[in-house]
């Protein structure tokens, strides 16, 4: 499974780097130094850097202070107090710690406050593609009836052997059927299930931590590929069949072999090389509504649940304790001063120029990093290190005053966090008696959740994973909406109540 | 039934909506959050009220018969009740909010009270009238025949012009509710609260459409107008932005020349 997403704090030093990744610093505009942003990652932290342009500031200034910090919106003012105040507090720290702080001379709250505004928009930067990928999601779970028929039941032959593979595959690690007649028993199996799934995820992590170590980097490139090489043909090519079948609309093979072929050459070319960022981001979108549809349909109904609950714990634990495999991965590669390249990262950055002319003009543009979609593992990927990066903003001490350009950062956020919320949602579409309500309900949670999980990173700046409060509210509100608000919206609506 | 009945009905339920949306929220990510948040309070107040309704509903042991009439009565009411305290909250929540903005910035930046009022009041009524009709409006695509048991045919046109008119209350009740708090009038709220329970009374004698319909519709224009002088509209405001003297408009001439 896909790992939550963290943030990661920005160390500075490795800035000459041009193939740094995952940069969190979102400058505000006008102030020189880049402040970080929050980040969300697919496997876990990635150091931040603001790149060369550190470097190349250092020799003539104090160094740019990039702290990540999760704008939140104007929303709760205690916490832009408290970060002021932190702020202050770091500025004398060690010029190995990013701090955010505003341009000298400017008045510290108009950056704050920018910072805030801006801290906002980083936020909706994530509720669009999230709600993208939920709505993808929805819609297909709720028109094309494939991806909610239990395995053996499917309702045309010639699907039955493309879909059995990932079935197979599913199985093998949810292998306790739900098919029994007692509660008990089908709880126990799904929690044992939940724990074959989860040891998986933990093996996998540690395989890929180990690798990490051992600098096996061709290795997971190559399982990288691979890996989304499978999704972007295999799994599309299973889509678009069942969606053509929904819709009994025909279409000759060689039509359907170009367009597949066409689909997915784009896409790998998008994800793990260069491409506009516009056309990233969907890919990135519609392979995690993909890897998502996998799931709702291959993992059995009481497990999928559990599953949630527990890979939200997991990533608690990995993220936060000290022997955590994440937390461990973060640390390796900020002994190395190296950029950990996520397995996937949703990017969207959006990055201007900036106009120092000895700066390197680096190119737009999102973090393209490989996915990985398989199924039984995917964890940390790390991607090419050539990828284009994201932009710094000028420095502080610039005489030209060119700081006026205003830059952004995008902010990013792991493709697992985009699945797992997708899996909640489509469940929730799924499973309801076709009821929207439900749906509806877990969609605001979630998006709350994510709204919680920024507000707390400001609050603590230090990696946090994105699940744990999102996959919680989810479910809360998906078990007591089913429960609880269907039966009294279904008997106001038949008298005709309004409330 | 038709298309025709789902689209129609859909955007008589959620346009003017859509369009307040579009318009004034949709530009600005706080405002976005705001109305999320919003949505997310409304939200939490249903899930009390369906959870007292639910228990009620077990302590009578769920017996059939005209005790499930009254108890869904109480449980409206209960609801409006659950749902202005929500709204109270909610307030709270934002001044605790707004203070600290200013503490950190005085410069007016964050959005004002009023403005808070009526995203609040969206995100209120949007999340309300979408579970009041979604599911309605999901069925209205399916095969069947409106009033074949002798019903009203127009179920549906009536439940999307009430879901319209839900939304606009809320819209106004929440620019009401927040000035009542910021002035300390509280006879503002207790009026809000009154004209959320009249609504909601008078959907109970619901297959009589005309009535209910007509006298909400009436009770949303004073509420409109209310709530229009709150926010601080006043009548000369209004013939300007009629006759398109107001200042945004000459100033926007202005710039085009």
């Amino acid at each position: 499974m896909i790992f939550p997403s963290r943030d990661f704090k920005v160390l500075s030093g490795f800035s000459s780097d041009l193939e740094a990744r995952g940069v969190l610093c979102s400058p505000e505009p006008g102030t020189p130094q880049g402040r970080a942003m929050l980040t969300f990652m697919a496997s876990d932290s990635e150091e931040e850097v603001c790149d060369e342009r550190t470097s190349l500031m250092s020799a003539e200034s104090p160094p740019p202070r990039c702290c990540q910090e999760a704008r939140q919106g104007l929303e709760d003012g205690e916490n832009a107090a408290q970060w002021r105040s932190q702020d202050s507090e770091e500025d004398l720290d060690d010029a190995d710690r990013y701090v955010c702080s505003g341009v000298p001379g400017q008045p510290l709250g108009l950056e704050e406050e920018l910072t805030l505004k801006y801290g906002a928009k980083h936020v909706i930067m994530l509720f669009v593609p999230v709600t993208l990928c939920m709505i993808v999601v929805v819609a297909t779970i709720k028109s094309v009836r494939f991806y909610t028929e239990k395995n053996g039941q499917l309702p045309y032959g010639a699907g039955r052997e493309q879909s059995l593979q990932p079935a197979i595959s599913l199985s093998i690690y949810t292998p306790f059927t739900e098919d029994t007649p007692s509660v008990g028993q089908r709880l126990l199996n799904s929690v044992l299930n939940t724990l074959i799934m989860i040891s998986v995820i933990v093996a996998m992590t540690i395989f890929l931590v180990v690798l990490y170590k051992y600098r096996c980097y061709k290795f997971i490139h190559g399982w990288l590929i691979m890996s989304s090489l499978m999704l972007l043909f295999l799994f599309t090519y299973i889509y678009l069949g069942e969606v053509l079948k929904t819709y009994n609309v025909a279409m000759d093979y060689p039509t359907l072999f170009l367009t597949v072929w066409n689909f997915g050459a784009v896409g790998m070319v998008c994800i793990h090389w260069k491409g506009p960022l516009v056309l990233q981001q969907a890919y990135l979108i519609m392979i995690s509504a993909l890897m998502a549809l996998v799931f709702i349909k291959y993992l059995p109904e009481w497990s999928a649940w559990v599953i949630l609950g527990a890979i939200s714990v997991y990533d608690l634990v990995a993220v936060l304790c000290p022997k955590g495999p994440l937390r461990m991965l973060v640390e390796t590669a900020q002994e190395r001063n190296e950029p950990i390249f996520p397995a996937l990262i949703y990017s969207s950055a959006m990055v201007w120029t900036v106009g120092m002319a000895k700066l390197d003009p680096s190119s737009q543009g999102a973090l393209q990093l490989p996915y990985d979609p398989e199924m039984e593992d995917s964890y940390d990927s790390f991607g090419e290190p050539s990828y284009p990066e994201v932009f710094e903003p000028p420095l502080p001490g610039s005489p030209e005053g060119e700081l006026e350009e205003e830059e952004e950062r995008g902010v990013k956020l792991g493709l697992g966090d985009f699945i797992f919320y997708s899996v909640l949602v489509g469940k929730a579409a799924a499973t309801g008696s076709g009821d929207w309500n439900t749906t509806l309900a877990c969609f605001v949670a979630i998006l709350i959740g994510l709204c919680l999980t920024l507000l707390l990173l400001a609050v603590f700046k230090k990696a946090l994973p994105a699940l744990p409060i999102s996959i919680t509210f989810g479910l809360i509100f998906y078990f007591s909406t089913d429960n609880l608000v269907r039966p009294f919206m279904d008997t106001l609506a038949s008298h005709q109540l309004y409330i | 039934m038709t298309a025709a009945v789902f689209f129609g009905c859909a955007f008589i339920a959620f346009g003017p909506a859509l369009a307040l949306y579009i318009f004034t929220i949709a530009t600005e990510p706080l405002r976005v959050i705001f109305l999320i948040i919003g949505a997310f309070f409304w939200l939490v107040s249903l899930l009390f009220s369906s959870l007292f309704w639910f228990m009620a509903r077990t302590i009578t042991d769920n017996k059939d018969g005209p005790i499930q009439k009254y108890l869904l009565i109480l449980g409206v009411l209960v609801s409006v009740l659950i749902q202005e305290m929500f709204r109270f909250m909610y307030y709270k929540l934002l001044k605790k909010a707004s203070e600290g903005l200013k503490s950190i910035n005085p410069d007016e930046t964050a959005p004002s009270m009023r403005l808070l009022a009526y995203v609040s009041g969206l995100g209120f009524g949007i999340m309300s009238g979408v579970f009041a009709f979604v599911n309605t409006l999901s069925d209205s695509l399916g095969p069947g025949t409106v009033g074949i048991h002798g019903d009203s045919p127009q179920f549906f046109l009536n439940s999307a012009f009430m879901t319209l008119v839900i939304i606009l209350l809320h819209v106004f009740w929440g620019i009401i509710f927040f000035d009542g708090c910021e002035k300390k009038k509280w006879s503002a709220l207790l009026v809000v609260l009154l004209t959320h329970l009249l609504v909601s009374a008078l959907t109970f004698i619901s297959p009589h459409y005309g009535i209910n319909l007509v006298s909400t519709y009436i009770i949303m224009v004073l509420m409109g107008i209310w709530a229009f002088f709150v926010a601080g509209g006043s009548c000369r405001s209004l013939k300007f932005c009629l006759l398109c003297q107001d200042k945004d408009f000459l100033l926007f001439n202005q710039r085009s020349r």
